[in-house]
């Protein structure tokens, strides 16, 4: 019909419509190249919010202790946090749908206890099933798996609240996790289960290769992948998602399953790490608090839709640093936490002052 | 209408019942690629339930819904390439870029994989096709309201949508906006999009639509070429016949005022109620520079001003919701602290604030308990307030408004939008206040229920011998005011004194035109 003479006519006269609408002062500024580009290094500078801090953080420890600026530290540091780091990542996907999962503390303990109890004897405090130490670690992914659909269902499809669902879940799997050692560390697995926190390819330990890894390849699939996208998309207007025929539901469930099999993975690395799975692991320890620190100070915003894994990783590193600074510099033991409360306040207000008005929240 | 023309999207008998209520009865609508039809209908008329099926949210009971003589599809990503609705409530993501949000849900790749150059690229080209022009780079976050709506509009058209659902695009609009909005629809229109247009206003539905369909009590009452309609023919067919026809036959711009306005305005005490003086306040947006302006007893003063013009943040400094920079706020001799609510609301401040949702009132309570939130402590015996005082106290303000409620206690949340504006009047009300602080009393409540609650107004001003501070962009709601001013910049551009006012020149005013009589 007319329809393309119609919309042929159009542009010419229109686009000078546009234009003097934006001049008569409702538009963006004209010099669009400049402000795009002003914009990204302004977007930039608030995912590197916390780069200036590492910097600082670096500093100051090298002049504290000869020590800390040493491959075999700097090393250990990557060592201990990857586990950490691992949940960070599973934790910043829940926030990002705008979510929160406390259970994957317990997760993160249950999983390698239920796997390493199955495949260790029971000299060493195991089941005497003596389990294939690759099928355990199989199990261990399915636990955490069955756990995020479990909550997933329970959150998206039961409409429960997800505090109060993954705080009941938490006390929950602890208590197995508790329970099926009666209070005992399995230890003495085959070398397979405890070389993902254990290995090191030359001075590098794998377990922070992967979690480097987990960290890069979840960061390029959030900006890339039209999986990550519709993340941030139901993080940030819920119904503008479902609106605009993305499936909410399914999205969702899938991020608590992730979540939790990260979570999972992470608790392995832990495992291999101190060689035994404690059953305070986890839970016990109060992890859950470091996470969402990290992911907070870091710039994930606790309200969904926002951080990116470039800072979460920040978040993560400056708090091993922190760590490892009180460990060389023999802190007192009896103050560690009072010290680590007062960075993470410290970290948080500074974040804000950096990032602006929308940073850690 | 030619009879081989295919209707872009039509509805056949849609029936839709929640629980014992029905929302809309046997519906037909169908609308023609390049027309704009207006659909008007007072509140609970069964407007939002219609668009919300055919966007594809709600699912009708009986019916069918068509596009282009076919079936609706089942599914919602087939269903949003038929038809796009722009909500009141935004739908963009305000973290995500405006080109993520043009297409969001349906960004362009392959396997999966986002190609943000081609996604932002065919976001230019869809703008620049179309006469937009917005920042495809830019977050959402940082957009105007208006420049939200164009992502919305450009979200349909680069869907291929050739047919538009407007609800209610004005509303967060200010004028200048409004005006390229219908340029744009226009526009639309010319090139063969059909656009289904909801509004409160008739007179908007005037200006832009070819044709209208009027509901009451979810029934279509009305359907027709506005060629040849009136607005009164409208008013009535959205009231029906309880509307009195005396009211329908007034002119475009009633003025309820009467030579007794004048008399009394006159008669009224020397002493000031209010006295503002050189109010300044600079904060992003809005900024007053040295606002000063009195208020006699009994006094109906409107201001009104574009967005941004100061108008509506000069009424929340008087009701202490915002703090100014300097100046000071006096009602009778008493210096208000700034900023401060709870001393305004002792002294005699009554504040119906412009946001209802967010500062009108507490969904969860009852109408009652909302009613009566400002004079808790005047209900209070050592701390405790019983519900039977709290009903006995609310229950002549709901009556003098003719609120409609299952009864004092159902909670405001469940009440309609006119009914929720009610309460926060009769909040405002209650404790006998020698001013009252209303801003855009009026929005989103439909016609009938506007006239009833202005008078409302009018008439609490009166009997109270209090004075009223109306600050509104609604020009015909200035009709019950005595005098108007109109802000421009943060400054007192003009001032009104006679009323009826001319809409045409306050219009001008507020636009900063010809200085007025």
């Amino acid at each position: 019909m007319s329809e393309p003479e119609g919309r042929g006519a159009a542009p010419g006269q229109t686009r000078e419509r546009g234009t003097s609408d934006a001049a008569a002062g409702h538009g963006l500024p004209r010099r669009q190249a400049g402000s795009r580009a002003s914009a990204a290094a302004i977007s930039w500078i608030r995912e590197a919010a916390l780069l200036p801090v590492l910097v600082v953080l670096l500093v100051v420890g090298a002049i504290l202790n000869d020590h800390f600026l040493t491959v075999s530290n700097l090393t250990g540091i990557g060592q201990q946090t990857a586990a950490l780091g691992v949940v960070v990542v599973g934790e910043s996907l829940i926030l990002l749908i705008g979510g929160m999962d406390l259970s994957l503390e317990s997760t993160y303990g249950l999983a390698p206890m239920l796997a390493a109890w199955l495949i260790v004897p029971v000299a060493s405090f195991g089941s005497g099933t003596m389990l294939n130490p690759y099928l355990g670690i199989l199990l261990l992914l399915a636990v955490g798996a069955v756990v995020g659909v479990v909550n997933g269902l329970l959150i998206v499809k039961g409409r429960l609240n997800g505090f109060i669902v993954t705080l009941g879940m938490t006390i929950l799997l602890a208590g197995i996790q508790n329970g099926i050692v009666k209070g005992q560390s399995p230890f003495n697995w085959p070398p397979a289960f405890g070389w993902l926190g254990s290995a090191e390819w030359g001075a590098v330990p794998v377990s922070f290769v992967v979690a480097a890894a987990i960290f890069l390849i979840t960061g390029l699939f959030l900006r890339y992948h039209r999986f990550g996208r519709a993340i941030y998309a139901v993080g940030g207007n819920l119904p503008a998602a479902r609106a605009a025929g993305i499936k909410v539901d399914r999205v969702r469930i899938w991020v608590y399953v992730a979540g939790s099999v990260l979570a999972a993975l992470g608790g392995l690395m832990e495992a291999g790490r101190v060689s035994s799975v404690a059953s305070t692991q986890g839970y016990g320890e109060g992890l859950i608090f470091s996470v969402f620190a990290a992911a907070v100070i870091g710039g994930v915003s606790l309200r969904g839709g926002r951080g990116n894994m470039v800072g979460a990783a920040s978040g993560v590193i400056l708090l091993g640093l922190v760590q490892n600074l009180l460990d060389l510099e023999n802190a007192p033991n009896y103050w560690i936490d009072a010290i680590d409360g007062a960075v993470i306040l410290f970290a948080l207000i500074l974040a804000r002052v950096i990032g602006g008005e929308a940073s850690a929240e | 209408m030619t009879d081989t023309a295919v209707p872009a999207v039509e509805a056949a008998g849609i029936h839709k019942r929640f629980g014992s209520t029905y929302a809309l009865r046997g519906v037909d609508l169908s609308l023609l690629p390049g027309h704009c039809l207006g659909l008007v209908g007072r509140n609970g008329a069964g407007k939002s339930t219609l668009v919300s099926i055919l966007s594809g949210i709600l699912t009708q009971d009986a019916g069918q819904v068509l596009f282009d003589g076919q079936p609706a599809p089942s599914d919602t990503a087939g269903w949003r390439g038929r038809i796009a609705t722009v909500f009141q409530h935004s739908m963009v993501v305000p973290s995500l870029t405006v080109a993520e949000n043009v297409f969001l849900g349906s960004q362009p790749g392959k396997a999966g994989l986002v190609d943000w150059r081609e996604m932002r690229a065919r976001t230019r080209s869809v703008m620049a096709e179309w006469g937009f022009d917005v920042n495809a780079s830019a977050p959402c976050s940082s957009l105007t309201v208006e420049q939200r709506q164009i992502v919305e509009i450009v979200r349909a058209l680069a869907a291929g949508t050739r047919c538009l659902l407007l609800d209610e695009p004005t509303a967060a609009l200010e004028r200048g906006a409004v005006q390229r909005l219908f340029e744009r629809i226009r526009q639309l229109r010319q090139s063969g999009v059909a656009i289904l247009y909801i509004s409160h206003h008739l007179e908007e539905v005037f200006e832009i639509c070819t044709e209208t369909a009027v509901l009451r009590d979810g029934e279509l009452v009305l359907s027709a070429p506005l060629a040849g309609l009136s607005k009164d023919d409208l008013v009535t067919a959205m009231v029906g016949q309880v509307h009195h026809p005396e009211r329908t036959h007034q002119s475009p711009h009633p003025s309820p005022v009467s030579p007794a306005v004048a008399t009394r305005a006159a008669a009224a005490a020397p002493g000031a109620a209010l006295t503002v003086s050189d109010i300044a306040l600079d904060s992003p947006g809005t900024s007053l520079n040295g606002v000063s302006l009195t208020v006699r007893p009994g006094e109906r003063l409107g201001i009104t001003g574009l967005r941004g013009s100061g108008a509506t943040t000069l009424a929340r400094i008087v009701a202490g919701a915002v703090a100014q920079d300097s100046g000071t706020v006096r009602l009778g001799d008493r210096a208000l602290r700034p900023g401060n609510r709870a001393d305004a609301l002792r002294s005699g401040v009554g504040y119906i604030p412009e946001d209802r949702q967010a500062d009108g009132f507490v969904p969860l309570l009852g109408v009652a308990e909302n009613i009566t939130m400002a004079i808790v402590d005047r209900l209070a015996r050592f701390g405790l307030v019983s519900p039977r005082r709290r009903e006995a106290r609310a229950a002549p303000l709901a009556r003098r408004l003719s609120l409609v409620s299952a009864g004092l206690g159902q909670p405001v949340g469940e009440l309609s939008g006119g009914n929720q504006q009610k309460v926060t009047v009769a909040r405002a009300l209650a404790r006998d206040p020698k001013l009252i602080v209303a801003i855009t009393p009026t929005r989103g409540v439909d016609v009938a229920s506007k006239e009833l609650l202005l008078g409302e107004l009018d008439r609490a001003a009166t009997a109270a011998g209090a004075s009223l501070l109306l600050a509104t962009d609604e020009l015909d709601d200035l009709a019950i005011c005595d005098r108007v001013i109109v802000l421009v910049r943060g400054e007192i551009f003009t001032e009104f004194t006679d009323p009826p006012f001319d809409r045409e020149r306050l219009i001008a005013a507020t636009e900063g035109m010809g200085a007025a009589a």
